[in-house]
């Protein structure tokens, strides 16, 4: 699958640089809005992000912290729809070297036909795609399809999840695995502690897919313990907050302390 | 009949509508309560002991009433009413609260959080805590803490916090919302005590099962009260469960029709109500934990709803129902506010009854079918709660002057303290 590759790539480039892990950003399309967004993701570039989310807005966003809340309704009450993501998105994968997954809740790819939103993702230049209210049990057509356009279903491990349970989401997976490094929403802060390391050890013993580790990462710090334990380190709430500060100067100063 | 055989192998599934639609960080959660719960169904004794709470506690089994006085008025069939209203917090809701709370209880949860829209499931929820002693937490949309303050006040005085949502519309959907998160990170103490017959399986199906308690009395009594089975049974279905705990009763009586009554608000047209079976505004969707009929757009974003009553003022309807109307075995109806609005209070004129503005839609529909049917035909309405809760936005319905003075002069009263 194109995202397997490019993470093994990836993955090899990072041996010979100072990052510690790679790093995968979040983007609200159209919040605050499709220029901001752009200019976000100029930023992000430059300081060479691996992977960015971009997330579809939903009125029900019920596994989002506060500030995606927030970052959802407003998107849809200015007026965004899913076509309007899916440009987006084309444009984003034809200008920059971060490849592009798709975030967001089943029922809006529910809503625009399961193989017609596959479709389109693949014909706007996405990876894979993450749905977070989507389990594996009511995945399989969906997954198929995934398969059939060799867009990675990319499947979530947590903390409570039996072994029975981790070995089975990890048949289904593919691209990478988003393990969540602790219960909650998006957004509040996680230590980075031996509970995590451990956890991630444990979904170490199903997959050999490069793992992304979420929720709460926010230091340079906290770059660096997953760059020991785990690959892929992602960013969500912290850069949002940063822009929301101060824009383009926040979220820079953020990606510098971030990632120097 | 038994709707929950799940006997095409696909648990948790009515036709195609169902399923659990959770995060996976609840997956083990979720595992948790349906092995509970399948235990608990499974143990006469645990069915003994939800009813004699239920009697001792609540005052089941509630009456039957004939409506003799509107019968004549209308000249057409013999109305009857099963009182749910009678329950201790004054609506069907306590039914399912007190199961859940024994099963919470089984599971050694000591906390429990709720949604609520009307505020009568918060108010059930609130009574249970802390007859169990369990800390509780009540979500609950801005817009419904606004105009179920009574509701409130009851729930913070029995010792729950009570948070006011200000996300989205601010109403139930948001308060379920809100719910999940609260779940998401606290499931190892909490027990989400979902209140209505949505949310992901096992809810529809355990809320359903307690419910039944409804329906399981209201045949015996009306057999003996009417000599007959009712030949329409009136409920109304904001997200469905006092409607299918009494239908559940008569689910074999093929000869009786069941009508479902939902929130017809300003009319048809999207965001003027929340209709989501009899108005033509909803389709198939996603969200909330379950597969169902939503309010929603293309896009699959969730439209604004409409109703005078906050508890059928959501977007989504239980699933089981969805696939009984399918099958041409519940009938749906929409009734709109100022219908709801003048069978309250022809029905408070003639009985000297309140029903609650989410039951008075069953009223409604009733009066309606009622007027056609002959003398020797019966319907049975649900009196899922009573509407005292109701007082400020049923005195701004009728325009009551004396209300408006009196609250003028306690709001005088007030200022003058402070």
């Amino acid at each position: 699958m194109p995202l397997n590759n490019y993470l093994a790539e990836r993955k090899q480039a990072l041996q010979t640089s100072k990052r510690p892990a790679m790093i995968m950003t979040h983007v609200v399309c159209g919040y605050p809005s499709f220029e901001a967004n752009w200019k976000a993701l100029e930023i992000m570039d430059s300081f060479g992000v691996d992977l960015v989310e971009l997330q579809f807005p939903f009125s029900e966003p019920s596994a989002d912290g506060p500030l995606f809340v927030k970052a959802n309704q407003e998107a849809i009450s200015n007026g965004v729809h899913v076509n309007d993501c899916f440009e987006f998105m084309a444009k984003v994968t034809a200008k920059f070297s971060f490849k592009v997954i798709m975030m967001g809740y089943y029922n809006t790819v529910f809503k625009t036909g399961l193989e017609n939103f596959m479709q389109r993702l693949k014909a706007a230049g996405a990876y894979g795609f993450i749905l977070p209210d989507l389990p594996v049990d009511e995945a399989g057509e969906l997954h198929q399809l995934a398969r059939e356009l060799d867009l990675a279903p990319i499947v979530l491990m947590t903390p409570t999840n039996t072994d029975a349970r981790l070995e089975q989401l990890a048949s289904c997976a593919n691209g990478f695995i988003y393990t969540v490094a602790r219960k909650g929403v998006t957004g509040s802060g996680t230590n980075m502690n031996t509970q995590v390391s451990d956890f991630i050890q444990r979904c170490q013993k199903f997959t050999d897919l490069p793992l992304a580790v979420g929720f709460g990462v926010s230091t340079a710090e906290d770059v660096t313990f997953i760059g020991k334990h785990a690959d892929i380190a992602v960013i969500g709430t912290a850069a949002l907050k940063a822009w929301e500060a101060n824009n383009e100067k926040g979220l820079r100063d953020f990606f510098t302390q971030l990632l120097s | 009949m038994d709707l929950f055989d799940f006997k095409d192998g696909r648990e948790g599934y009515y036709g195609k509508y169902g399923g659990t639609f959770l995060p996976e960080i609840l997956h083990s959660t979720i595992e948790e309560l349906k092995a509970e719960f399948r235990k608990a169904k499974a143990d006469p004794a645990f069915w003994q002991e939800f009813m004699a709470l239920m009697q001792s506690y609540s005052g089941r089994p509630t009456p039957v009433t004939h409506l003799a006085n509107l019968s004549n008025q209308l000249g057409g069939a013999q109305i009857y009413v099963k009182r749910e209203d009678l329950n201790h917090t004054g609506s069907h809701k306590i039914n399912n609260v007190m199961g859940q709370g024994l099963l919470a209880k089984r599971m050694g949860k000591t906390r429990v959080i709720a949604e609520t829209g009307a505020g009568q499931h918060g108010y059930a929820t609130a009574t249970m805590a802390a007859r169990f002693g369990f800390e509780s937490k009540i979500y609950m949309g801005a817009v419904d803490v606004a105009r179920q303050r009574p509701n409130v006040f009851w729930m913070e005085n029995m010792g729950s916090e009570v948070v006011a949502v200000t996300d989205g519309q601010q109403t139930l959907k948001d308060a379920i919302n809100e719910c999940l998160r609260d779940w998401v990170t606290n499931m190892d103490n909490t027990h989400y005590v979902l209140g209505t017959a949505c949310g992901p399986h096992p809810f529809p199906e355990m809320v359903s099962w307690f419910q039944s308690i409804i329906g399981r009395e209201a045949r015996e009594q009306i057999l003996t009260s009417a000599g007959k089975l009712p030949d329409r049974i009136f409920a109304c279905v904001g997200g469905g469960s006092n409607a299918i705990g009494l239908f559940q009763g008569f689910m074999d009586d093929k000869e009786v029709q069941l009508v479902g009554c939902e929130a017809g608000g300003f009319g048809p047209g999207k965001g003027n109500h929340a209709s989501r079976l009899a108005y033509k505004d909803a389709s198939i969707g996603v969200a909330q934990g379950m597969k169902t009929y939503f309010l929603q757009n293309d896009d699959g974003n969730m439209l604004e709803t409409h109703s005078v009553a906050a508890g059928l003022d959501y977007i989504g309807v239980n699933p089981v129902l969805v696939h009984l109307w399918e099958e041409d075995r519940v009938r749906f109806e929409a009734v709109t506010d100022a219908q709801v609005t003048e069978a309250l209070k022809v029905t408070m004129r003639s009985e000297g009854l309140i029903p609650a503005l989410e039951s008075s839609h069953g009223f409604a529909q009733a009066i309606i079918e009622a007027k056609e049917m002959s003398k020797d035909e019966v319907v049975l309405i649900n009196m899922s709660g009573r509407g005292d809760k109701d007082i400020f936005t049923i005195a701004d319905a009728l325009d009551d002057n004396h209300w408006k003075e009196f609250i003028k002069q306690k709001a005088d009263a007030y200022s003058s303290e402070a």
